[in-house]
């Protein structure tokens, strides 16, 4: 009696650790964002222009170069910050100045932005200057997205591929 | 940090009681963490070789290599990807429990510290591998697990671009992701072994492996789990749409929708101070432990019996070193010793009837010496009374307090039941220090000092030396290991001693021919 009893106890104790495991390895449920809700993600890498021009050296200049280290122009390494500005049916979610990565301020600026916008029809704005323009952008995109619920809109920037890309 | 020790020490005490009422002493399985842990580990390890063969690398592939297991080898890879991924999740528990239980027994500090530092980095390479493992699926969770994970990282300024742009969209993912991603699983394990063999380096006879009876049945539930619940795909990734409501697995992922949610300062934070706080426990506060174990070369024959039963490899054995006519001497590493006593239990010099010479064994703790010992159970004998006189050897660990003292019933404390020659039980019969002995110490299994409670059985059964002698009435020798929550059961057992002891009388030696016969040599002999 006294030996059922421990193997009854032994087999709670078998099915209690495995129903824990069983159950706390995929419930309870998670949802990242609500219900009937898209995601636009912005996220780039991009250079702004260089802090001061490149000038050609002169002759003069060249020749007390050693050979080794001639070169036609003189660029100092810094970068402009980049600024953006993102807008969803004409209300702003994003204004940022966004500063050169890397020590010497010569490396890429970095965005990464994540909104949740009702799903739906949405127009989309998305602005970024770049270059040493006091006002006004150097690119400039309008996008018209119809976001199913739980969709994620993708919004890149290659200057090299005309700016603003919405995937 | 008491505070925190004390009801968490309760609440295992309590549940090992409960599991008590099921498992046999040695099966108990929260006196098996550690072997259940390495047990997991190898489940795992074996069930992942099986899965890895119909695993395929790549951005479709993967995700479409693990739908076959699942559904069209349901019954083999089906299974054994269940197996996988449950046994992993095992081993999160009982690392977890384990990491806790050490804790509330307070066998972390002093020369514990090597233990507890070495189980930080397991801890963190068990995390990094199974959460590597999701992502391999390529499905929703696997996207989830992908995106916050990096996200998570991005906000260290190491890397040069977010990694996460990587899930920017569909077309920016590539295969090469996932071979990065199969050798990170597959290597962070066998570092976590590495570290594991590290951990255990400061610990003498370790158990890695559980039971035989605890490992079937934790396998075979485990199995069954898999077969009435296997673990699933939970939809192809697609970039193009967040993941929607998943099913989290709350032993990796569980701080996952912090991290995703909390600014990455806050998360970070966190997580580093939490790292700190762990690897500097050992030391908040430091441990005040009595002085390390002594060797006294006058008397010691160098017979090994202290080294062999010392439960942290702190004694080793040496090239005599002072001329005697003896193979060797046993050296005290301080740095590993944990002043449990055990050693001057398993010296045969550690005898209370030596009278012609300071009771001076060959091996002994300063604090807490074999004469002192001697001494408190002369002076326990002469003030207790009664028709059935009870002398009580109490590990203080396991909280044999004074409150157990009475009239009739003597306490003398001891650092691990593992600290008393066998000998001194037939000193206080014989000596008529008392009607009976009582050993009493931490639950079976679980002494807080490893081994206390299994060589003073073994002494005491004939198994080990040094034995108990054969002239010891077995009848007036009781062992309880009721731990720190069996108060109640010790105050049972003394009561059902004294009875049975007031029912035999005082103890009257029989004369040497009679003991002689007893085991059947001639009086003479």
């Amino acid at each position: 009696m006294l030996n059922a009893a421990r193997y009854a106890g032994q087999a709670l104790f078998y099915a209690g650790f495995a129903a824990a495991i069983g159950l706390f390895a995929s419930w309870p449920r998670y949802s990242q964002m609500p219900e009937g809700s898209a995601q636009i993600k912005l996220s780039f890498n991009h250079s702004g222009a260089r802090v001061e021009d490149c000038r050609r050296l002169t002759a003069e200049e060249l020749s007390k170069l050693p050979s080794a280290e001639r070169r036609p122009s003189n660029c100092t390494r810094a970068r402009l910050p980049v600024t953006v500005q993102l807008s969803i049916d004409g209300s702003p979610i994003y204004d940022a100045v966004l500063q050169p990565g890397g020590f010497s301020g010569d490396g890429q600026a970095r965005a990464y932005e994540k909104f949740i916008v009702p799903a739906g029809k949405h127009v989309i704005e998305a602005k970024l200057r770049d270059s040493k323009r006091g006002e006004g952008f150097d690119y400039e995109s309008r996008f018209e997205a119809e976001l199913a619920p739980w969709q994620s809109l993708a919004i890149d920037f290659k200057a090299e591929q005309g700016g603003f890309l919405f995937r | 940090m008491d505070l925190l020790r004390r009801p968490l020490r309760y609440c295992f005490d309590a549940g090992e009681r409960v599991m008590a009422f099921a498992f046999p002493a040695n099966w108990n399985p929260l006196l098996n963490l550690g072997a259940l842990g390495f047990f997991f580990y190898w489940i795992v390890t074996v069930s992942g070789i099986y899965v890895y063969i119909f695993f395929d690398t790549g951005v479709a592939k993967a995700f479409a290599s693990v739908a076959y297991m699942s559904n069209e080898q349901w019954y083999a890879a089906g299974l054994m990807r269940s197996l996988h991924r449950y046994a992993s999740d095992g081993l999160v528990a009982v690392m977890l429990l384990h990491i806790a239980r050490e804790f509330s027994l307070d066998r972390y500090r002093g020369v514990r510290w090597f233990s507890w530092i070495t189980g930080i980095p397991v801890l963190l390479f068990v995390y990094i591998a199974g959460i590597s493992g999701y992502w391999l699926v390529w499905d929703k969770l696997a996207q989830y697990v992908a995106i916050v994970s990096t996200e998570w990282l991005d906000h260290l300024p190491f890397f040069g671009q977010p990694i996460a742009r990587n899930f920017l969209s569909p077309d920016t993912l590539e295969s090469r992701f996932f071979t990065l991603m199969i050798f990170m699983h597959i290597a962070v394990p066998l570092i976590a072994l590495v570290v594991l063999w590290l951990h255990l380096q400061r610990v003498s006879k370790p158990r890695i492996n559980p039971p035989m009876g605890l490992a079937i049945g934790t396998g075979l539930s485990l199995l069954a789990l898999s077969a009435v619940h296997p673990a699933l795909s939970q939809g192809a990734a697609n970039l193009a749409e967040v993941p929607g409501r998943v099913g989290l697995d709350w032993f990796y992922l569980g701080a996952y929708p912090l991290l995703e949610t909390l600014p990455g300062k806050a998360t970070w934070s966190t997580a580093v101070a939490l790292l700190i706080i762990m690897a500097a426990i050992p030391w908040l506060p430091p441990m005040k432990r009595q002085r390390p174990a002594v060797v006294d070369l006058a008397n010691c024959n160098g017979c090994t019996r202290c080294m062999n039963d010392c439960p942290y490899s702190a004694i080793t054995m040496q090239m005599r070193s002072d001329g005697l006519p003896f193979e060797g001497e046993a050296v005290v590493d301080p740095d590993l010793c944990v002043s449990c006593g055990i050693c001057a239990g398993a010296c045969p010099t550690a005898t209370p009837f030596r009278r012609m010479s300071d009771l001076v064994p060959g091996i002994d703790l300063p604090d807490r010496s074999v004469a002192a010992i001697r001494t408190d159970a002369e002076a326990e004998g002469a003030r207790i009374t009664g028709p059935s006189r009870i002398m009580v050897f109490g590990c203080m660990n396991a909280g044999i307090a004074a409150a157990t003292r009475a009239a009739g019933i003597g306490v003398v404390s001891l650092n691990c039941t593992g600290q008393l020659p066998p000998s001194f039980i037939d000193y206080v019969i014989s000596r008529n220090l008392a009607d009976g002995v009582l050993i009493a110490g931490c639950g079976e299994n679980s002494c807080h000092n490893r081994f206390g409670a299994r060589w003073t059985t073994e002494r005491l059964a004939g198994g080990r030396d040094p034995y108990l002698r054969s002239r010891v009435p077995r009848e007036r020798v009781v062992t309880v290991w009721a731990g720190r929550l069996g108060a109640a059961a010790l105050a049972q057992e003394i009561a059902a001693f004294a009875t049975r002891l007031e029912l035999l009388g005082p103890f009257r030696p029989r004369p040497p021919a009679s003991r002689a016969a007893a085991r059947g040599e001639p009086a003479n002999a």
